[in-house]
């Protein structure tokens, strides 16, 4: 539907390509400020760490009774001393050797275990796997502290040992990661013709699933690294940690007890613990975020989503004249409907250009053509929902003589399901998960026709029974994956003409369904469109459809009506040189003689297109 | 689109046959275990040089036999040979060796490619395994991308800068870069637009003539099927229901369950659909079973 | 469904078995003579002797363990060492305190989650920005660090609400929630923020399916489409962060009960480790697991309900 905004780059073949991957991820990182500057927090932090004896020469465990809750700001305690007299500067800055390696001891315990065993299930799967997800969701479930606690009462208090079972503890968090992403790229298709090429299973590793799992885990081992950091404060506020090491969390504890009397020994340990805490967190978005921008250059599927995101209304800009300037009773007026998308570079992506249509009462329209030709953005325009980015703009957009572009969003929503029908393409995913086949069928007939419960089910097991479902009882009942897809499909079909509309909206009603299926499908949108006299317009690639269904065929290309015609024309006599290519390339009995189009044509290999 | 057969004679062994192959997938792990059949005893062969359609609807288990011949699949019962010897279970190793006689084209152009490498690592990956030098891989790179009719300075950039069709040629030069003797084509092209369907398929035709590999080639499309094979095979529910030459098949279906699917294709031409309608509705009267409507 | 609940219950009696069969080793691995510990260092070696026949401690560990375990499966979980108090007794002196923290931290976390997370994804922009910031600070923060603040804050400056101690609600019903606001509140914050997250991006998710557009096409009012349908089906992973919430916040009650020095089963818990009082750290350890149990059966008995697959496979 939008591929052309991502695949933009189809026509620069011969530009030259961009830096490698790793190169650009970096890049892209460097662009999040926040996380640039986190990193260089930690660094600092790694350089005070490591250089603390030449800041202070305080030991930070002395105590001296003269100087219990020193003041601040003096020469000989710059940040004060604290409840036993220690210095607090020197315990901030060997508190900071202790949060690093503690962070460290956090890391490479869960990664040491997490990882193999996380590569180790994704790709074994079976009773590996099976045991090793029993075993990460029972240390899951466990809360952390009361274990330590339990371990700690027995060993005494040590802050390395905590924090390995700690790290123990959290590597499910690991292993779910990597395993989740091991499954995700086994079942690749790339990763099947790797191994049809002979790769052994070690090569398949290092070569396509590592390099999958590294940027998840950098931005787990950011995370676990602020867990691990905060834990410890815990531990040792707890006074659990060992008591001849500076820590934060230490240093909170003697705060809390003086918490009356010296309530400032709180600012210095918490900014530090914050901060670092945050500037970890932050690192590891930042690398998601990277990965995330970078992602969606590379994945056609990741920004088709994007494309849809945050569905709404969008408020059509309205140049030109009001719909009343057509007398005539057509269903639907379309004059110079244009339809783009932002780009991230800021110029707009064309995708529907100025085209104009007409549908009359009872009419079936088809709307055919390639991907990226604008057919399915049209259809949305009419129907009021395209994504929320999109600008669309039109010299007229009427519907039974009322102007569509004139309206509110309530007005817009109030006839649409009740005089415009809409059947989608896919029908598994078009049906809520959540609800029974029933209740969506109901909920908007009660909705539009303001009649009873009662009465809405009574008239939802007519309409199944009238489009072809054996058992209306049943279906009526059951959730949308306990029916096969053409029955669903037929439920979409039911539900779009529930509320008898003047005009049906269909975006490739049978391009998911298997072609017998397909055939039904079809005899029952011509039969209800018969019976009921609607108006459809009927988007589609597929020339035999056409044929089978419409009485006005509108091909487009690239965004642009090329033709329109009767559809016996059509076919007899097309009158545009695209026309006749596409009608060529159909490969159904008509064609049985001709041969492929040569690459002479005028549609060159450039922009070979997938649906 | 007839072959060219250098090697075989007429009555020359199948270089691929499949014996009462058949499969079981196990569903739901751990506990408790069930098992759906996919495949049910079939039987089909495919000579040197030769194609041969496989067609049937979603479910049918078309794909299934595609993924048993690359052993992608759990065969429970039944036998494959290939080029005269049994490749039902091999080790891993030796299912290794074999990859560079079998290959394959997946559906999905997107998927199918390692969206993290470029076209020349891709490519050359196969030919690393069987120890080519890197000059001679690269060579071998060049040579692929212009069978496909690609410019050879596709190979420095990554899938992503491609379209569904192009990198469908891209699959398709990478099967070919070890010239295997078969190729499993799984729906090569029914991801693809039309115009770039039928240039996809002169495509496998050419290649066919100039290297003589055979293809089992896997649609859900007659159409296509028409196209590209002499031979048809049609399954339904994990059987084989009907065999034969294409152009006999599809003039005279014998099983009534491919007249179903002939009858169900429309025709690009509204007059000769219409009819094809009519003749549908008779058919589907006489014959109540295959209606999809309880389906 | 029944077969589905078994199913869970079974493998939560197993997780039972096995972490209080490990706690139970783990407790009698190393370290110092109990009795030695229960009597203090001036006891004689007669009285140590004469405890440890008492307590049962003489007899080989293995049968120690099936003692225990036998008396723990009829119900009785022991005594503790030194104060001879029934652990069961123990356990429902100190687990209200804790409940009391842990549920309401939860209902205020999963409601203000839930609404601020919805409103994000649906709004974007600046408030969605903001909600990105402010959760990444407020998950920075340790729980105790929050609630020394609020402390300090609320308690110590303004005295509106009393800085330590519990009332129950029994007692004093106004009391009762004047005792829990700040440390709820503590522990809420975290867990809100990760509520507010998990909501904001499955919504977001939601939002972009198919079936939300055929909804729309269908002419629902905007409310129906989102609340009745969207929100419906983002619950699910939502509910999955409310369970691990759960976990998280029992176990950040034990630093918070400190804080606030609440009478709660964290309290008890750290005491009690603090001395090696096996029986009453092997009580509190089982009913943690069993209270894992429950919420996480609960949790996906609610899943079946927002998602018919899970309900029937």
């Amino acid at each position: 539907m939008t591929d052309n905004l991502v695949t933009g780059t189809r026509k620069s073949l011969d530009v030259v390509s961009a830096a490698p991957q790793a190169d650009n991820l970096i890049k892209k990182f460097l662009r999040e400020p926040a996380a640039v500057i986190s990193l260089v927090f930690l660094a600092l932090l790694v350089v005070v760490a490591v250089l603390a004896p030449l800041i202070t020469s305080y030991d930070p465990t002395a105590t001296r009774l003269a100087d219990v809750l020193a003041p601040p700001f003096t020469p000989e305690h710059p940040l004060g001393a604290d409840g036993v007299g220690r210095d607090v500067l020197a315990n901030l800055v060997y508190g900071a050797q202790t949060s690093l390696l503690s962070a460290a001891i956090v890391i490479a315990v869960s990664l040491l275990i997490g990882v193999p065993t996380g590569l180790l299930a994704g790709y074994r799967q079976g009773w590996i796997d099976g045991v090793s997800m029993w075993i990460s969701g029972a240390l899951l479930s466990l809360p952390a502290i009361v274990v330590l606690l339990v371990v700690l009462a027995r060993v005494g208090r040590s802050t390395s040992l905590a924090l390995v079972v700690f790290g123990i503890l959290i590597a499910p968090s690991v292993f779910l990661l990597i395993r989740g992403s091991v499954r995700a790229v086994r079942e690749e298709l790339y990763v099947d013709a790797a191994r049809v090429s002979g790769l052994s299973d070690i090569r398949i590793m290092v070569r396509h699933i590592l390099p999958v799992v590294i940027t998840p885990t950098i931005i787990q081992a950011a995370l676990l690294a602020g867990a691990g950091i905060g834990i410890e404060a815990g531990i040792a506020f707890l006074g659990l940690g060992s008591s001849d090491k500076a820590s934060w969390g230490l240093m909170l504890n003697d705060a809390s007890q003086n918490i009356f009397n010296a309530p400032w020994l709180l600012l210095w340990p918490s900014v530090a613990l914050v901060l670092t805490v945050m500037a970890c967190t932050l690192v590891g978005n930042g690398f998601r975020d990277a990965l995330a921008n970078y992602g969606s250059a590379a994945g056609r599927v990741k920004t088709r989503k994007a494309a849809k995101e945050a569905v709404s209304t969008p408020q059509p800009a309205r140049p030109m004249t009001k719909a009343s300037a057509e007398p005539e009773d057509a269903l639907l007026v379309i004059n110079d409907l244009r339809v783009s998308y932002p780009r991230p570079n800021g110029e707009k992506s064309d995708v529907v250009k100025g085209i104009s249509l007409r549908v009359e009462r009872g009419q079936i329209l088809g709307l055919v053509g390639e991907s990226g030709s604008g057919k399915s953005q049209t259809a949305f325009s009419v129907l009021g929902l395209l994504p929320g980015q999109a600008e669309m703009t039109a010299g007229t957009l009427s519907f039974a003589g009322a102007d569509l572009l004139g309206m509110t969003p309530k007005e817009r929503n109030r006839l649409r399901g009740a005089r415009i029908g809409y059947i989608p393409q896919e029908p598994m995913s078009n049906l809520d998960p959540a609800f029974r086949i029933g209740s969506q069928l109901t909920e908007p007939m009660q909705h539009h026709l303001g009649i009873s419960a009662k009465a809405a089910k009574a008239e939802a097991l007519k309409l199944l029974a009238r489009v072809g479902i054996p058992d209306p009882e049943r279906v009526f009942k059951s959730y949308p994956h306990q029916v096969s897809g053409g029955m669903a499909q037929r439920v979409l079909i039911a539900g779009a003409v529930s509320c008898n509309p003047e005009l049906l909206i269909a975006d490739e009603p049978t391009t998911a369904l298997d072609v017998t299926v397909q055939a039904d499908v079809l005899d029952l949108i011509r039969s209800l469109q018969a019976e009921r006299g609607m108006g459809v317009v009927l988007v589609t690639h597929n020339f035999g459809v056409v044929a089978d269904l419409c009485d006005q065929v509108a091909v487009m290309r690239n965004g642009e009506i090329v033709e329109v015609a009767a559809v016996t024309d059509l076919f007899t006599n097309p009158q545009e040189e695209y026309t006749r290519l596409l009608l060529d390339s159909a490969l159904d009995s008509t064609s049985k003689t001709t041969t492929a189009p040569s690459a002479g044509s005028d549609m060159t290999t450039e922009t070979e297109g997938a649906r | 689109m007839t072959s060219v057969n250098h090697t075989a004679s007429p009555k020359a062994e199948p270089l691929l046959r499949i014996t009462d192959l058949t499969v079981d997938y196990r569903i739901g792990g751990f506990g408790r275990k069930r098992s759906f059949r996919a495949l049910q005893g079939v039987s089909l062969d495919i000579k040197p040089g030769e194609t041969l359609g496989l067609v049937g609807e979603s479910g049918s288990g078309k794909s299934t036999i595609g993924r048993a011949v690359l052993g992608l699949a759990p065969v429970t019962g039944g036998d494959i040979r290939f080029d005269g010897r049994s490749i039902t279970r091999l080790s891993k190793k030796e299912r290794r060796a074999l990859s560079s006689d079998i290959q394959v084209v997946f559906q999905d152009p997107y998927t199918s490619l390692n969206p993290s490498m470029t076209i020349s690592d891709i490519l050359s990956e196969p030919m690393q395994v069987s120890g080519t030098s890197k000059v001679d891989a690269q060579r071998r790179v060049r040579e692929l991308l212009d069978v496909v009719n690609l410019p050879s300075n596709a190979s420095a950039r990554y899938p992503r800068e491609f379209s569904g069709g192009q990198r469908q040629r891209i699959a398709i030069a990478r099967s070919l870069c070890r010239n295997p003797k078969l190729i499993v084509c799984d729906e090569p092209v029914s991801a693809l637009d039309l115009s770039t369907q039928a240039r996809v398929l002169q495509l496998f035709a050419d290649i066919q003539e100039q290297t003589g590999v055979s293809l089992l080639f896997v649609t859900h499309d007659l159409d296509v099927v028409r196209h590209i094979s002499e031979r048809v095979a049609v399954m339904r529910r994990g059987e084989i229901v009907e065999t034969g030459i294409t152009e006999q098949v599809i003039a005279n279906p014998h099983h009534a369950y491919t007249k179903a699917l002939l009858l169900a294709s429309p025709i690009a031409n509204p007059a000769l659909q219409a009819e094809r309608r009519r003749e549908r509705r008779l058919f589907l009267d006489a014959q109540p079973a295959l209606s999809t409507v309880a389906r | 469904m029944l077969m589905f609940i078994l199913r869970r219950l079974a493998s939560g009696l197993v997780l039972m078995f096995v972490i209080s069969t490990a706690t139970f080793f783990l407790l009698n691995l190393t370290g110092q003579d109990p009795v030695r510990q229960v009597l203090g260092p001036v006891a004689s070696v007669e009285q140590v002797e004469a405890k440890r026949q008492q307590l049962g401690l003489d007899e080989p560990l293995i049968s120690q363990y099936f003692q225990w375990l036998g008396s723990a499966v009829r119900g009785d979980l022991g005594r503790s060492w030194f104060t001879n108090q029934p652990v069961g007794e123990l356990l429902s002196q100190t687990l209200p305190p804790t409940l009391s923290m842990v549920i309401g931290s939860l209902i205020l976390a999963a409601a203000f989650g839930t609404l601020i997370g919805v409103t994000a994804a649906l709004r974007r922009g600046r408030l969605d920005r903001g909600l990105q910031v402010a959760s990444t600070l407020v998950q920075a923060i340790p729980g105790f660090l929050v609630a020394l603040v609020l402390a300090l804050v609320f308690a110590v400056q303004l005295r509106l609400l009393p800085a330590t101690g519990f009332t129950a609600f029994t007692e004093s019903p106004a009391k009762w929630l004047a005792s829990i606001t700040l440390p709820v509140i503590a522990l809420a914050l975290g867990s809100l923020a990760s509520i507010a997250l998990q909501v904001r991006g499955s919504m977001i998710d939601v939002m972009q399916q198919d079936f939300v557009r055929t909804l729309r096409s269908r002419g629902l009012p905007e409310r129906s489409v989102v609340v009745k349908h969207a929100l419906r089906s983002a619950a699910g992973p939502s509910l999955t962060t409310v369970s691990l919430m759960f976990i998280v916040a029992i176990s950040s009650s034990v630093i918070i009960e400190k804080v606030f020095n609440i009478p709660g089963i964290g309290t008890q818990a750290n005491n009690s480790a603090g001395r090696g009082d096996l029986p009453v750290v092997l009580g509190i350890v089982l009913v943690t697991v069993v209270l894992v149990v429950v919420v996480n059966l609960l949790v996906d008995l609610a899943q079946g309900w927002i998602n018919p697959k899970v309900r029937v496979s």
